[in-house]
């Protein structure tokens, strides 16, 4: 068994209660950040390793120390709980069984940066997640965790909810900055960098609910025992939210020293692969990461075995890996399509584009048609080198990385299952019948 | 007392300059010029903010600075990148940006309707230039071009969005210029459209503007639509005493006859003074203006053909060009695109056809 920082006590009866949340130990961690200066919380988490829990894996310790500190200038933290990357489902989990883990981990960080009033924009569907969040502040306040002069110690913070209207796209941080204003939720051009200019054009930290929920468990057990669960670079505990054609989908916490074979197949996570099916293709981090065929996916190219932590899962780079992205593991078996769920993704794509700059907003659109007309048995040969040059030519080149986000996948597709492209494109009708199937990326039967 | 403004110093296509910290390498290649400042379809001087979408201006930085000389991993867009000292850009030195502004103009023809011989904005067209610049002969492809619902916005504007190519400078025209902004984007990614919430038209003082910054034809004068083709036209410079602008603007004149009024633009195709709505759309006529002269437009490729100045007349005749022999069809082209009747079968006419031939009112 792993251990367990964040949900550990998740399925404790009533935890979501304030009492009983208290009473097994928590807003601990907020008691022993107020007895410390703000810059030695923030240097505990540069000492935990802990990184961003929301894609990008940027340590958080440094993100927190490049916070500008103009004199007489607001800045404020806010906590990304947009979650709108298919696959992901982590944060919703969290917030829902143990709340007030993100709302303690929300005051040790609102006082290590400065942060007054604090925001948690949350993706609108999560309507009744709301109101879980709203009890959850409105027990802390009543109980003298947020308000004015918190502990005694004359620090002021309030946290207050703001829901999204449905668009994935403000869920990249300067989007969700200008949405939590009131403006449309288009992302911002950087630099400048909401550690600079952020909200209401003050300094802002914008972290993911997990990134937050973490600094609970790190200053309870002190940065550098956080550090030393996981390996290298991937300190600390991961959830994964596992999904797909596996026998157990759910959320799950990992230490992030395990292979990616013993997390779909053990019996204490995924459980193997459904109806006895065989594993056909994966996407580790959710949909904006590379594709992997099930035999990079297990080992990597080398020949080793292939970790599920940020280093693990990136080795090999995108010829022959992918990312750990959001935590968002979505398994394909072997009756799954990939050209099917490639254009799934695409339209995903297309539909949430903002549709500030052109690669964008007229690549997504144009890579989705392509991909609908092969899927449909109207493809030609040519379609598959196309789709890769206009990826080619989204990618690197857009104001935000959701273009990057878009052609990622595609590329992926292309590049370990071109002969499924390909076959599609050669037998137009026979592919409307029947899926390509395993070929040669089956797993090799495994043992665990 | 003024601070020192510091001078960097950037190289870019290997032809180094020094300009004030605080310039974008947009303007930098400006003031070089000529083709080292790359297309900017976005970006606009006077509006704040504007900038970083279209993508056209991509430009690699082959070295940061000289602190910090390594190179930017992606292309950057030039109009929104603060020059470094010491810093290196490659514009068509590169192939990447070369490559990756071809797939922008791409992009941008993508969906775009290609309607030139309707559209009022042919032949003053940014979109235009830069397809003729780096677009590539054909499409590929081969889909539906997308529509939209039509919007009236008022007696003013013409709005078309299928050309929009979202460059959001209408919107920050009307953000810093007008007074209150009635319009916006709505939606988003490939159906994102240029609207009013509720349909009203777009009338607000100093609203105008929206088509003189729009670089497709987007947005186009209806006092204007269809009177002629801008190479038609000849601009003129005139100014007015006007109490709500400068009242500088550029008459385009046939005859005497003012067809449009617009602002007065500079070499890169952006206007040196806002104008008000009165100028641009009430005063048509040469009485309300005091003219100053021809209008110098230098960059601009299909207008600069209306435009006679420095045009040695030619010394023979034509029939001498053509050895004696009376040309069958001689025709006013000027004249006929404002008549161009398709009522009149060119081979029915007999002998040289003239602009009065088309011209059936002024026949009568
Ligand atoms: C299109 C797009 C969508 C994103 N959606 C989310 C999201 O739903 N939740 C999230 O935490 N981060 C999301 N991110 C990443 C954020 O921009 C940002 O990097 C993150 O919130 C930083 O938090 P962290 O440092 O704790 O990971 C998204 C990024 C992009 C480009
Ligand atoms: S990459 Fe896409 S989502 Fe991001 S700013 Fe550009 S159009 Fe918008
Ligand atoms: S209407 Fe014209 S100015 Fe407005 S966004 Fe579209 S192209 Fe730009
Ligand atoms: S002009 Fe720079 S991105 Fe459009």
């Amino acid at each position: 068994m792993g251990r367990k920082l964040l949900l550990e006590k998740a399925h404790i009866p009533g935890i979501r209660s304030y009492e009983v949340y208290r009473r097994e130990g928590g807003y601990a961690s907020v008691e022993k950040a107020l007895r410390m200066a703000p810059a030695d919380v923030v240097e505990e988490v540069k000492k935990s390793g802990l990184r961003g829990r929301g894609g990008a894996g940027f340590p958080t310790g440094m993100k927190w120390s490049f916070l500008a500190k103009p004199e007489g200038v607001p800045r404020y933290l806010v906590c990304n709980a947009d979650e709108s990357e298919p696959g992901t489902f982590k944060d919703r989990y969290l917030m829902e069984f143990i709340p007030h883990l993100l709302i303690e981990g929300l005051i040790a960080a609102s006082w290590a940066l400065g942060s007054n009033r604090t925001y948690i924009y949350i993706r609108g569907e999560y309507a009744w997640i709301v109101d879980i969040l709203e009890q959850a502040i409105a027990e802390a306040n009543a109980n003298g965790w947020l308000g004015k002069n918190i502990l005694g110690t004359g620090f002021d913070c309030q946290i207050y909810v703001q829901r999204g209207a449905g668009a994935y796209i403000c869920g990249e941080e300067t989007a969700l900055i200008e949405s939590l204003e009131g403006k449309r939720g288009n992302p911002r051009i950087k630099p400048p960098f909401p550690a600079v200019k952020g909200l209401w054009d003050c300094p802002t930290v914008v972290n993911n609910v997990e990134t937050l929920a973490a600094v609970v468990p790190i200053l309870n057990i002190g940065g550098e025992e956080y550090a030393k669960i996981g390996v290298g670079r991937s300190t600390g505990t991961k959830l994964i939210s596992a999904c797909g054609n596996i026998n157990k989908p759910g959320v799950y916490e990992i230490d992030m020293n395990i292979s990616v074979e013993e997390f779909i197949y053990s019996d204490e996570y995924c459980g193997g692969i459904a109806h006895g099916k065989r594993l056909k293709a994966c996407i580790p981090g959710g949909s904006s990461v590379p594709i992997l065929p099930a035999n990079l996916l297990l080992k990597t190219a080398k020949g080793e075995t292939r970790m599920m932590h940020y280093e693990g899962l990136a080795d090999g780079g995108f010829a022959t890996g992918s990312m750990m992205g959001s935590g968002g593991f979505i398994i394909l078996d072997e009756d799954q399509c990939i050209v099917r769920h490639t254009l799934t993704l695409a339209r995903f794509y297309r539909h949430e584009s903002c549709g500030q700059c052109s690669p964008c907003r007229e690549g997504t659109g144009w890579m989705e048609k392509i991909l609908n007309k092969i899927e449909y048995g109207k493809g030609q040969l040519s379609d598959i080198d196309l789709l890769w040059d206009i990826q080619r030519k989204i990618e690197g080149n857009t104001i935000c990385p959701l273009g990057d986000a878009a052609a990622w996948p595609v590329a992926a597709a292309i590049r370990h299952f071109r002969d499924e492209f390909e076959w599609h494109v050669k037998n137009p009708e026979e592919s409307q019948q029947r899926n390509f199937g395993l070929a040669h990326y089956a797993d090799a039967l495994t043992t665990v | 007392m003024a601070d020192e403004i510091k001078m960097l110093k950037v190289t870019i296509d290997n032809i180094t300059i020094e300009v004030p910290q605080g310039t974008t390498i947009l303007q930098a290649a400006r003031q070089i010029g000529g083709e080292v400042a790359p297309p900017a379809m976005c970006y606009y001087t006077k509006l704040k903010g504007s900038g970083g979408k279209c993508r056209t201006c991509l430009v690699e930085v082959s070295k940061g600075s000289e602190a910090d000389p390594r190179p930017m991993p992606k292309l950057v867009a030039s109009c929104r990148t603060g020059v470094m000292d010491g810093m290196e850009v490659k514009n068509i030195t590169s192939g990447k940006v070369t490559d990756a502004r071809n797939g922008v103009v791409e992009f941008l023809l993508l969906n775009h309707p290609l309607d030139c011989p309707v559209c009022d904005q042919a032949g003053e067209c940014h979109l235009q230039d830069l397809s003729y610049s780096h677009g590539k002969e054909g499409t590929r492809y081969e889909f539906k071009r997308r529509t939209f619902e039509k919007h009236d916005l008022g007696p003013y504007i013409q709005l078309h969005m299928t050309r929009c190519i979202l460059c959001y400078r209408c919107v920050f025209v009307a953000d810093q210029v007008t007074g209150k902004r009635v319009h916006g984007v709505l939606s988003r990614g490939d159906h994102a459209e240029i609207a009013t919430h509720i349909e009203q038209s777009l009338d607000n003082d100093f609203i105008g503007n929206v088509i003189d910054v729009c670089p497709v034809g987007a947005l186009t004068d209806k006092t204007f639509r269809f009177k002629n083709r801008v190479w038609f036209t000849k601009p003129v410079d005139a100014h007015r005493d006007c109490p709500n602008c400068k009242g500088k603007v550029t008459l385009w004149q046939r005859g005497d006859e003012v067809l449009r009024v617009t602002g007065r633009k500079d070499q890169w195709g952006e206007v040196e003074d806002w104008i008000c709505n009165t100028c641009r759309f009430e005063k048509k006529h040469v009485n309300d203006w005091v003219i100053e002269g021809p209008t110098k437009i230098d960059r601009h490729s299909v207008i600069s053909q209306g435009h006679y100045t420095g045009l040695d007349k030619p010394k023979e005749t034509f029939s001498a060009v053509h050895g004696g022999r009376a040309p069958k069809l001689l025709m006013d082209i000027h004249s006929v695109s404002e008549v161009n009747r398709p009522g009149i079968a060119l081979s029915e006419i007999q002998g040289p056809a003239t602009s009065d031939t088309f011209n059936i009112d002024k026949q009568a």
